[in-house]
């Protein structure tokens, strides 16, 4: 048999987004830096090394805290702790709302319903009141709560778009044809939904890694984070505010550290679905 | 034997909503049947049933002698093998996130069959008329005609016996129309096929028999020539009146 329609040759061309670089470059530099902190601080992060409230110098690069601490040693180790909670509250988030969604989606229809009831009840309450729900019930403010905290907050917002996502995929053709033939419902989760639902999946996935770390700095901005020693952002801006006229780069500094880290992912996920997805690729 | 057989089959979606009602049907090996009936006919329902994927509330399937029971995985497996489908949107059909290859070779690897899938994948390519070489590549690089011969590649990869087509050639445009349909006159030769179609020029040109559906009955069967040259049903000599025609 002759080939009867043309197929033009395919359109190979390198694929390079700014934003994935731009977003990686943020990344990176605050993954490099939390690293560096696990063997190598400028000073000891818990040593009065300067004067109170020095301003930036060439032995302290961002001047020192209100206790004579160099400023960058905190603000390295709040990169380290960032990173931990959103990369801790993520996971978490997701493991338990993507498997909820898609139990969901796969659920008969009166419990799909409840489960969505529920979800929506949940996504009604600000993710950082829910934290702070979790938090108490746990009786003591630590890193692991707090992350635990988030993660169960951010759980109902992935929950309820996995079920949407996947409800959307189950009406495609495609799914019925796996079905006829002969792929099992787990097979069809692993090679047809999660693969499809993935580049939405992921981009949600960074917006909730950059509200878990302004969570985070939330919590601990209140006292229901990182305890001290640990050099939170949203500590050290906790700390920088009576200082704020006198010391400016007390807040600017983890501000502008904490802004850098979540606009670095959401641009690394968007660069990254681009990147992944054939249907975009070609566009 | 009959290779599928529907004895008395009923469905409805709710107690009060029938959507086929006493259908019953002898499918012979060999066969090319068209289902035909308008919108809401049952047609599509009726197809599904004969895929295992909904069980009728009445009545029985049976193919090769043996009740299709979808709850059986160990006969379901074997009918998925045996029974395949090729769906109307090609575009909905094939999983945008995977290569030709991929999706082509599914029922090969989901059904567990043994031998050189690739060397597979590439031979049912080639029957429908695609070039080996666009095996790493996705869907959207196809046409909508394109797609539809890598759905039916997909469909006939395992040598089924019986080949299902919904409204196959519908979403498709005229000249891509009439090569699909060439291809499935094709493959009626060699396999038993059974087209669902609102297109009675279509089934008219592709199967030697007919099942004419109205509202979830079968009102008219037999060989195609026949009843679409000489209708019985008033429902058939409807349909048959309202094929467009070029004006003289």
């Amino acid at each position: 048999m002759t080939t009867v329609d043309q197929i033009a040759p395919p359109k190979r061309r390198r694929f390079v987004s700014l934003t994935l670089w731009v977003g990686l470059a943020l990344v990176t530099l605050h993954i490099i830096t939390g690293l560096l902190t696990l063997v190598w601080t400028p000073y000891d992060p818990a040593g009065m090394t300067g004067g109170r409230l020095e301003a930036p110098s060439l032995l302290h690069w961002a001047g020192t805290d209100r206790l004579g601490r160099d400023f960058l040693t905190q603000i390295m180790i709040g990169s380290r702790i960032a990173l931990i909670v959103g990369t801790g509250a993520v996971a978490i988030g997701a493991v338990i709302g993507v498997t909820l969604g898609l139990l969901a989606a796969f659920a008969s229809k009166l419990l799909d319903d409840a489960l969505a009831a529920t979800l929506d009840i949940l996504i009604a309450f600000p993710t950082l009141l829910i934290a702070m729900l979790v938090v108490a019930a746990a009786d003591t403010a630590n890193l692991g709560s707090a992350i635990f905290a988030l993660g169960i907050a951010l759980s109902a917002i992935v929950a309820r778009l996995t079920r949407i996502l996947t409800k959307r995929v189950l009406l495609m053709d495609y799914i019925t044809a796996a079905r006829t033939s002969g792929t099992s419902w787990l097979g069809v989760v692993f090679r047809h939904i999660l693969p499809n639902i993935w580049p939405t999946l992921s981009v949600s996935f960074a917006l909730q890694f950059g509200l878990a770390v302004i969570a985070e700095a939330s919590l601990s901005y209140l006292g229901l984070g990182a305890p001290p020693p640990n050099a939170s952002w949203g500590r050290l801006l906790q700390e920088a505010q009576g200082t704020v006229y006198t010391a400016p780069i007390g807040a600017i500094a983890p501000g502008l550290a904490l802004v850098s880290l979540v606009i670095g992912i959401n641009l690394l996920a968007d660069g990254l679905r681009d990147t992944i997805d054939p249907t975009r690729r070609a566009r | 034997m009959s290779l599928l057989k529907l004895d008395n089959v009923s469905f409805g979606y709710s107690s009060t909503k029938t959507v086929l009602d006493g259908v019953s049907l002898d499918i012979q090996p060999g066969d090319s049947i068209g289902l035909v009936g308008e919108s809401g006919s049952g047609k599509s329902t009726l197809l599904r049933l004969l895929l295992g994927l909904t069980r009728p509330n009445s009545g029985s399937i049976s193919f090769k002698g043996a009740a299709l029971d979808p709850r059986n995985a160990a006969f379901m497996r074997a009918y998925r093998r045996q029974v395949q489908v090729v769906f109307q949107d090609p575009y909905s059909s094939l999983d945008p996130r995977q290569t030709v290859l991929s999706i082509v070779a599914e029922p090969l690897r989901s059904l567990k069959i043994a031998g050189d899938h690739r060397q597979m994948v590439i031979d049912a390519l080639v029957s429908v008329g695609l070039e080996p070489d666009i095996l790493t590549r996705y869907p959207h690089e196809f046409s909508g005609g394109q797609r539809q011969r890598i759905a039916i590649a997909r469909a006939i990869v395992a040598g089924p016996e019986l080949l299902l087509a919904d409204e196959a050639v519908s979403a498709l445009d005229l000249s891509t129309r009439i090569r699909i349909v060439e291809l499935l006159k094709q493959l009626s030769a060699k396999m038993t096929l059974v087209f669902v179609s609102h297109d009675i020029g279509v089934v008219a040109a592709l199967c030697e028999k007919i099942v004419i559906l109205e509202q979830g009955r079968i009102v008219e069967a037999g060989a195609t020539r026949p009843i679409l040259t000489n209708p019985q049903h008033p429902y058939t000599q409807r349909l048959l009146s309202s094929v467009p025609r070029m004006p003289a």
